[in-house]
């Protein structure tokens, strides 16, 4: 049939004309083979520029449209849906890129000028030989899976949950709560971070809608958007959770102790064990490493105590798996380990404490009742908040982890609030950006806080007294101070989690380079991943506090009810396709892809490959491991990509 | 008392001298003082490492003369190791020094060391304090 | 087993102490250290100018001496020109285009490119004997001796030469209590003891050596233990004029890690050389039996 081609070069207003001769390739547009139209415009995304090529389709006949402008990724839907709208297939549309391929990174006008022509003419000839491809549309499975059952997965799960969908909360620990559940009072109102949370928990707990899975852990997800299928691990508590009423008598009864991770190793709890007493779910859980009945048979003590006879040692692991269209992935945030800071002294001398320790401290249902206290059993006289642990900097991590200003702050009001001790605060910068957040600082130094401009090098014991000498400059006055106080806290980094990297892999998302979540956007898509279906929010996608952890964990659930809203997803059209006279049914392809689509089966007596529409993302791996060449990628065939080759390395 | 701050003087020949000799960048640091809290012996020093920054980032090359900092100095890289930025301050001290050594103006004189203390002196510790100490 | 050896100006003369006890202790420990010939001062500390490379020929050439040798590896002993070589040699074989000017500088030399390993002694019986062949061969266990090891600057920075964690350095502890001695964990382990500003500015090198031995003493380490002839002069032979400086100082015994290996594998305290010590530790080693 023959080819009628409308060519379109934008000028973006300056960012292609200030280096590319437009005109120059407009004219040169014109001389290339089945060319029928060629315009340039200064803006061709706009509503003028689209309307453009639109009218040209329809009075001029176009079967073939080339647009010449900014990068696919920013505009190539665009073009594609204003083709479909004059009635042409989007498939016949072809973008070459000459602003960030050409005017963007280049200065030589000449240069850049001839590189454009060839992009154009490379572009001309692939398109040629674009076929019509159908937009196909599969359903969205309404069910939604949320990974992680801190405060942004909790949120995530109650904003979906109460749009009547059913979401499946997975949680690895015990209880729902994360990290948020050890706090004492948030910045910078001060509320009681339990007093906050808990309603939601139990909400969580009590919602039609959310099927909690918590001591779960998921194993293996396969699928795409708007189907995925996903094995979720159900650990055995060797507790029956129908008859557990949590009331905690196999706890006192059980002989055996290790460190609360509630607790923040401050205290300890048993090998049976509720970890704090509003759980959620509120049913004991049975530590298989601690317990000696999993080592020597014997004990058994709280299942002899316990009055509902809920005890079951004979549990095992459950493997469930449920269906879902989307996925939010919020699996919080780890605290950097300060012993790998050992100038700072944690974990070699006594009172020195990171920031967890202290929430645990302060917390009035925490191992001191609330008392700030030394090991010695006293109250601290002096106390040093240290900022910046492993984060800002290059050796450990280079960020800002955000939160840690204002917590520190948070602790000097409260050292001033419950004890009598002086209080020092190092620091480099205040960064205290939030609602509300500067005022609290303002308060804060109204409070008789001694603010210190400068980074800790070095704290040190004294070998008498125990006292901790810490070693920090006042870059302000210019003097290096050594600071003795009681206790220490330190501010360390919120890091990513230590299995994020297995996570990522078993979800099929990224991580960014400073290891947590990569985001499809930094600005514009926070909450997405470049995999569809599939979200984050809270700490995973980098450390913030409590009202943007809300935030994100409300924009993801958005997003995912407005895929079950709409109710289908598009389907990827660029796919894999069989040419059946040629495939040998060697199975290669189907070895390879990663996505399970080709699979080869018997038809009409001879093996062949076959594709799963649904499945196939186009990736073109099965094409390259082809050997017969029947693979071929729809619009990216060998046909149309030599095209562009041989176009682009003519003279 | 004002100090008059230009791109001359930031920019000017002090400034490239101290990049071409150290390879460092100077703009780099966000003045956290851990360098001269960590310094063991910032305790005899007029003006702290990190002051000594400052100065070299606006080019106040006669301040930087007049203080006995930079001779101070043990390269002992405690900052370096330490400097959140990357920054190897060492790099810079020792470039600072060098561009008065270069000059010919030794910090130390042999003639003026007494034989006794000639003596006693091991040759570890001659030899380093001239290399670092004299042109 | 025989493994090249690099002493450098200081252990020939008022370190000899620090040498004789390492070859004999090393000899016992099966491993014959030989000086490779014709080595030269290393000049002792590592130019940080990068655009000058004059300073980096007297330790390349050392380098090269190693690999006429035939030999992979270096052993040395005294910190700081440990420290030079292996920067000079880092230099060398990360920097291609100083190592070419280098190269084509000594035209005399061979071409040099990073061949040649250089190793810390403390590298060598960490990594190469192990502290528990060290354990099972003692005849003297150092038994109830509290002792300081001082580890000084240029066996730990910068980074790529360091031989054990800058910030909490362990090598040294581990080989005292390998020798069944008490290591104390004080804070100023690896604080600098002043270097060469004992010549240039007295008084500062002074107080530094101060501010590290008055740690030592107050965390009731009975004697310091030393890697390094430079921080020797400062924190040994600086003693008697300290005690003149502040009266509460009474002094503190100090030795080479060396010495204390001699002792404890049962060789004569003859090799120890310890007449050549500042702060001589022998009434204290005999208070506890060990000589």
């Amino acid at each position: 049939m023959d080819r009628r081609i409308g060519v379109y070069i934008c000028h973006c207003g300056l960012n292609i004309a200030g280096t590319v001769d437009v005109a120059e390739v407009v004219r040169y547009a014109g001389t290339l083979d089945s060319v029928v139209i060629f315009r340039d415009y200064r803006y061709l995304c706009s509503d003028i520029g689209q309307e453009l090529i639109k009218k040209d389709i329809k009075e001029l006949g176009l079967n073939r449209v080339v647009v010449a402008a900014c990068s696919p990724r920013m505009h190539e839907l665009t073009f594609r849906n204003a083709c479909q709208d004059a009635g042409l297939n989007p498939y016949l549309y072809e973008h070459a890129n000459i602003r960030e391929q050409c005017s963007w990174p280049h200065t030589d006008r000449e240069l850049a000028t001839d590189k454009a022509k060839a992009l154009v003419r490379a572009a001309v000839r692939r398109v040629y030989y674009h076929e019509p491809l159908e937009v196909k549309e599969a359903p969205v499975n309404p069910n939604v899976l949320v990974v992680g059952g801190g405060i942004a997965g909790i949120q995530a799960a109650l904003d979906i949950a109460n749009g009547e969908h059913k979401v499946y909360l997975v949680e690895r620990e015990p209880s729902i709560g994360g990290h948020m559940i050890q706090l004492d009072r948030t910045f910078p109102t001060l509320d009681c971070s339990e007093c906050i949370l808990t309603p939601k928990m139990t909400e969580v707990a009590q919602h039609p809608f959310i099927n909690l899975l918590a001591y779960s852990e998921v194993e293996e997800v396969s699928g795409f958007v708007g189907k995925f299928k996903v094995k979720v691990r159900k650990k055995a508590r060797f507790v029956d959770e129908s008859k557990c009423t949590g009331c905690g008598v196999c706890e006192q009864k059980c002989p055996w102790k290790t460190d609360s991770e509630f607790e923040a190793g401050l205290a300890k709890r048993k090998a049976i064990y509720i970890p704090f007493p509003q759980a959620v779910p509120n049913v004991a859980t049975i530590d298989k490493k601690l317990c000696v009945y999993f080592k020597t048979g014997k004990c058994r003590a709280c299942e002899r105590f316990c009055e509902e006879r809920a005890v079951d040692f004979s549990q095992v692991d459950q493997t469930i798996e449920v269906e879902v269209g989307s996925i939010i992935i919020a699996t919080g945030y780890d605290i950097f380990d300060s012993r790998l800071m050992p100038q700072y002294g944690y974990g070699r001398y006594d009172n020195i404490l990171t920031g967890l320790e202290f929430e645990r401290m302060t917390s009035a249902g925490g191992p001191t009742g609330g008392r700030v206290l030394l090991k010695n059993g006293k109250e601290p006289e002096s106390v040093a908040i240290v900022h910046c642990v492993g984060s800002r900097d290059k050796n450990y991590h280079e960020y800002c982890s955000r939160v840690c200003c204002m917590y520190g702050l948070k602790y000097a009001h409260l050292l001033r609030e419950l004890t009598k001790a002086e209080v020092y605060e190092m620091y480099i910068d205040m960064r205290s950006f939030g609602e509300g957040y500067e005022e609290f600082y303002e308060r804060v130094s109204r409070e008789g806080v001694n603010f210190i401009r400068g980074k800790v090098a070095e704290i040190a014991a004294d070998p008498v007294d125990g006292k901790l000498i810490v070693s920090c400059t006042d870059t302000v006055i210019g003097k290096v101070l050594r600071v003795c106080v009681d206790m220490v806290i330190l501010c360390p980094a919120l890091k990513a989690r230590s299995d994020t990297e297995q996570v990522a892999k078993t979800f099929a998302i990224n991580q960014r380079a400073d290891g947590f979540f990569l985001e499809r956007h930094v600005k514009l898509d926070p909450v997405a991943t470049p995999t569809d279906g599939i979200f984050i929010a809270g700490c995973c996608e980098g450390p913030k506090d409590i009202p943007d952890t809300v935030a994100q964990a409300s924009a993801a659930a958005s997003k995912v009810l407005s895929l079950i809203s709409k109710g289908r997803i598009t389907l990827e059209s660029a796919i894999a396709t069989v040419d059946e006279t040629r495939c040998l049914g060697c199975g290669r392809c189907e070895e390879t892809c990663t996505f399970h689509a080709p699979k080869v089966v018997a038809k009409n007596g001879v093996m062949v490959s076959e594709i799963n529409e649904t499945l196939c993302k186009g990736c073109g791996t099965c094409a390259v491991v082809c050997p017969s060449g029947a693979m071929s990628i729809r619009h990216f065939t060998r046909q149309q990509v030599t095209s562009m080759v041989e176009a682009l390395t003519e003279a | 008392m004002r100090v008059e701050v230009s791109s001359e003087k930031i920019s000017g020949d002090f400034a490239k001298k101290v990049k071409e000799i150290s390879r460092e960048d100077i703009l780099l640091c966000y003045q956290c003082g851990m360098c001269s809290a960590g310094c063991p012996i910032a305790f005899a020093m007029d003006l702290l490492p990190n002051q000594i920054i400052q100065l070299v980032q606006l080019g106040l090359e006669e301040d930087i003369a007049k203080s006995r900092t930079i001779w101070l100095c043990a390269s002992c890289l405690t900052c370096s190791v330490r400097c959140p930025r990357g920054l190897d301050l060492a790099k810079v001290m020792e470039a600072l020094r060098l561009i008065s050594l270069r000059k010919n103006i030794d910090y130390i004189r042999l003639a003026e060391i007494s034989h006794d203390a000639l003596a006693e002196l091991p040759q570890i510790v001659l030899v380093s304090s001239f290399r670092k100490h004299t042109a | 087993m025989e493994l090249s050896y690099y002493p450098g100006c200081t252990l020939k003369t008022r370190a000899k102490n620090f040498e004789d006890s390492a070859i004999a202790s090393m000899a016992a420990l099966g491993i014959n250290l030989k000086e490779f010939p014709r080595w030269n001062c290393c000049g002792a500390v590592y130019s940080l100018a990068d655009d000058d490379l004059i300073h980096q020929l007297a330790p390349v050439r050392d380098l090269i001496r190693v690999k006429e040798q035939g030999q992979g590896k270096v052993v040395v002993l005294c910190s700081l020109c440990f420290n030079t070589l292996k920067r000079a040699n880092l230099l060398m074989r990360n920097d291609a285009e100083k190592r070419g000017t280098l190269n084509s500088f000594m035209d005399e030399e061979v071409d040099y490119n990073g061949e040649v390993e250089v190793v810390h002694l403390l590298e060598v019986l960490r990594d190469d004997i192990g502290w528990k062949t060290i354990s099972d061969r003692l005849k003297v266990p150092l038994k109830h001796l509290k002792l300081a090891p001082y580890y000084g600057c240029t066996l730990l920075r910068p980074q790529e030469v360091a031989i054990d964690q800058v910030e909490r350095p362990t090598i040294l502890h581990q080989l005292l209590q390998a020798l069944g001695a008490e290591p104390i964990d004080f804070p100023f382990a690896a604080k600098c003891c002043g270097s060469f500003q004992v010549v240039g500015n007295r008084e500062v090198a002074l107080e530094s050596a101060w501010n590290i031995l008055s740690s030592v003493v107050s965390w009731q380490a009975e004697a310091l233990v030393l890697s390094c002839p430079l921080c020797d002069f400062n924190l040994a032979g600086k003693q008697e004029e300290l005690k003149q400086k502040y009266r509460e100082f009474k002094g503190i015994p100090t030795l080479y890690f060396t010495q204390l290996l001699a002792l404890a594998l049962g060789l004569d305290s003859k090799i120890c050389r310890f007449e050549l010590n500042y702060q001589d530790p022998q009434p204290l080693l005999e208070s506890k039996g060990l000589l």
